[in-house]
């Protein structure tokens, strides 16, 4: 199916958010997610399905002032 | 200095962006003694940036306060909140809820609201609001034990803007700790916030974009110390005429 991933389109596989991440293949394992606007915690990942144009951010620890 | 039971020896917070380099950054974290580094949340990058600066940041040992910077809405930031808690593992936040894209102003009203919602939620909120004695009075109602008032917009350097308003935020807030944060830009405004009373600094881009930002963190932490000293020393007040300091009792009379 079509998701958006930090606003780029991807076609992702897996059925779960925990499956896309995998598949994703981000390196770090410091990630936060984000489905729809939602925060999904690390817990919920395995359990929360995607459907097509569902919206994913993945974000990381970054620069801050 | 004591937030949300939390002992820092060091009153300067340093933030972590725009440095020449990561070496750079930590040891600018290294030579200040800064016990505290504001950080942030970005979309992580196919080779992994988010996980390099972590792994920096680590080394460092200083807290992390993660910030909702660029946030313009309660939702966004208190979900923001939410993904900093699981990702850094600490429920300090420091609160961002921007009203105004040229000034980054604080959104005060909105502010108010995210506070009460994380600090209902267990969250440690820092709010960075405006020097505003009636925010920070709802602030403080809605959970908050540190206040941390702009000096000037961020990243403008420009020092205190209203030093008279910090003054009175600590004759209001006698009791809470005080954060200037943003607007400074030379050690000596780092100084100048000490001397009116407040708790600590907070400050990024003074330092990061300095010639030499290793040495301007030393500085600043420096000028804080002095500030600090200062103010608890308790400074003569002003007088309109000279008045001489050497005695007059006993002056020759020479003529």
């Amino acid at each position: 199916m079509k998701i958006s991933v930090n606003s780029e389109p991807r076609e992702i596989a897996g059925a779960t958010l925990a499956d896309a991440l995998d598949e994703l293949g981000f390196p770090g394992a410091a990630l936060a997610t984000a489905l729809n606007g939602a925060f999904v915690p690390r817990a919920d990942r395995g359990a929360t399905l995607l459907k097509e144009g569902d919206r994913l951010e993945v974000l990381a620890p970054m620069q801050g002032g | 200095m004591r937030v949300y039971d939390v002992d820092l020896t060091s009153r300067l917070l340093l933030g972590t962006a725009q440095y020449p380099s990561p070496a750079i950054l930590t040891e600018a974290i290294r030579v200040s003694g800064c016990e505290v580094v504001t950080v942030s949340l970005r979309r992580e990058t196919a080779d992994g940036s988010g996980a390099g600066f972590w792994d920096t940041l680590s080394e460092t040992g200083a807290r992390i306060l993660p910030n909702t910077a660029g946030c313009h809405s309660v939702q966004e930031a208190v979900t923001t909140a939410h993904m900093a808690r699981e990702v850094f593992g600490t429920n300090w936040i420091k609160l961002e809820v921007i009203g105004h894209g040229d000034s980054l102003q604080p959104d005060v009203f909105g502010l108010v609201e995210a506070a009460r919602i994380l600090c209902a939620e267990g969250f440690a909120v820092f709010p960075y609001t405006t020097d505003d004695l009636v925010v920070g009075d709802k602030l403080i109602a809605a959970g908050c034990e540190v206040l941390m008032p702009w000096g000037a917009p961020i990243g403008s350097g420009q020092g205190l803007r209203n030093p008279d308003a910090l003054r009175s935020m600590r004759a209001h807030f006698p009791d809470t700790p005080l954060i200037v944060d943003a607007g400074i830009g030379r050690p000596s405004d780092a100084c100048q916030a000490m001397e009116l009373g407040m708790d600590a600094v907070l400050l990024n881009t003074a330092v990061a974009k300095a010639g030499n930002p290793v040495t301007m963190a030393r500085a600043m932490a420096d000028a804080i110390n002095a500030g600090r000293a200062g103010w608890d020393a308790g400074p003569m007040e002003r007088r309109d005429m000279a008045v001489p300091s050497t005695p007059v009792l006993g002056l020759a009379g020479l003529t």
